[in-house]
């Protein structure tokens, strides 16, 4: 017990020293979970709304697909990303194994299921609302994508922070792809994992203090991002 | 109220339904052999709950495809009005630059058309408010306005003043009969029979999805051509 509390004065110490290696870990672990979820975004906002406002056959099975993806297991995105970017694979020429663009390519593929399903949720409610009023004024059905995205702007800021959320804590799939190189690929998590079984409990400590405080500035976003959208009735 | 109507108004567009037919589970919801609407003034569409009232408007803008049949109309501008107004989760502003966009209104020129509109309505000084937070009055002279900036020949009215206060109801009427004075035809569903005799011109009479009665206002509030409105008229609860 006095080793832990040692560990956690220890961690407290790295963290209000702004210790270089600490920092350098936390850096490449935003860049990395930002850049996944911005990619993301950019193909699960219109692919969620476009599921959103279409009708065709089988398009609840691909509702329930969607919705399914969003719990898929990290490791197993990572072994699959794994053997698609490993030499014997068919990207193997990219040479792009246990570098950032695996770990963020490994992120997109969690990510983007998360974002579009609750897009999906999001836009077919609002389009709800707006469907007469959008076709009086002769929206064509794939022009009024543009305007249900933008008018549930804020409620899909909360998908994206919940994408973020998902990135920035997931483990298995970045170990795999990652490799958790020294300066190269390390991330919050997979240096918690490293560190711990190799029984450096500070840098594990100070790294899982601020992802946890990541994770509470996330959630205050959210709902910081809600209360503003009541307060002029856009929720 | 009477006295706008000194105007008179004359609807420059006519409208027309033929062969109107549409169903829910095989059951005809509408059935409208003709419906020709050419009357000089607003036409009010009556009924009691359930006619299709709402269904027969959504037609004869084109919200909803019939089973079978056609509206033939030389009106290339249309706009409706819904019951509960459905304002853009944006500003007051961007509301009606987003309508005047829709209608193909260049961009040099929607913003001081949106302006002169909301000064008209006296919501000017509301253009950067957002939209959804206005009083339930000023939403539905918001919707209202948004619609006839757009210059429509034909605006469509679903019950818009169903849950407005008398002063609300007031300022939409009058906003309304300045549009028919201008040459807008008016087709308006309503449920409130002082409305009609207010606004109405041309009276359709819907029963079980069927036109009961089509006649001048004057000579349906005197005599009704069917006994299930005079019914409705003496305030009994047809079927």
């Amino acid at each position: 017990m006095q080793d832990f509390a040692l560990s956690f004065t220890h961690a407290m110490g790295l963290i209000l020293q702004g210790d270089a290696e600490l920092w350098a870990i936390v850096t490449l672990s935003l860049q990395v979970s930002l850049t996944a979820v911005l990619i993301a975004a950019c193909i699960a906002m219109p692919l969620g709304a476009a599921l959103a406002v279409t009708r065709f056959r089988g398009r609840n099975l691909v509702v329930i697909l969607l919705n399914a993806l969003m719990g898929l297991p990290p490791v197993v995105v990572g072994l699959m990303v794994y053997l698609m970017l490993s030499n014997a694979g068919p990207l193997g020429v990219l040479q792009l194994l246990y570098t950032p663009t695996a770990m963020i390519i490994a992120q997109v593929i969690l990510v983007t299921p998360i974002i579009a399903a609750i897009t999906r949720q999001t836009i077919e409610g609002l389009d709800a609302e707006y469907a007469e009023q959008l076709r009086s004024f002769g929206v064509s059905a794939s022009a009024k994508i543009p305007t249900l995205l933008f008018d549930a702007r804020y409620a899909l800021m909360t998908a994206f922070l919940a994408g973020f959320g998902r990135a920035i804590a997931e483990v298995g799939a970045v170990i795999i792809v990652g490799g958790n190189i020294n300066h190269v690929t390390r991330t919050m998590t997979t240096t918690i994992a490293l560190e711990t079984s190799k029984g450096n409990l500070a840098l594990a400590l100070a790294l899982g203090t601020i992802l946890i405080l990541l994770a509470i500035a996330v959630n205050a976003a959210v709902s910081s991002v809600g209360l503003r959208a009541r307060s002029m009735a856009y929720a | 109220m009477r006295d706008l109507l000194q105007e008179k108004p004359v609807a420059k567009t006519s409208l027309a339904a033929h062969g109107l037919r549409f169903e829910i589970d095989g059951e005809a919801k509408v059935d409208i052999p003709l419906l020709r609407l050419d009357s000089e003034g607003p036409t009010m569409i009556l009924g009691p709950n359930g006619a299709g009232k709402s269904l027969t408007l959504r037609l004869l803008h084109g919200l909803l495809s019939p089973d079978a049949g056609q509206i033939s109309t030389p009106a290339t501008r249309q706009a409706m009005v819904f019951q509960k107004p459905v304002l853009l989760r944006r500003s007051v502003l961007a509301n009606m630059e987003y309508a005047l966009r829709a209608a193909g209104v260049s961009r040099a020129k929607r913003r001081t058309l949106a302006l002169d509109f909301l000064h008209e309505a006296g919501l000017a000084g509301k253009a950067k408010q957002a939209a959804r937070t206005l009083s339930g009055g000023e939403q539905q002279r918001l919707a209202l306005i948004r619609a006839l900036a757009t210059d429509p020949e034909i605006l469509f009215l679903d019950e818009p003043t169903s849950s407005l206060d008398p002063s609300a109801t007031q300022a939409i009427e009058a906003m309304v009969l300045r549009a028919a004075s201008q040459g807008t035809r008016i087709v308006m569903v309503t449920h409130d029979l002082g409305q009609a005799k207010r606004l109405g011109r041309d009276i359709v009479f819907l029963s079980r999805g069927q036109v009961a009665c089509h006649q001048p206002a004057d000579a349906f509030f005197a005599t009704p051509e069917h006994p299930t409105a005079a019914r409705y008229l003496q305030g009994d609860l047809p079927l």
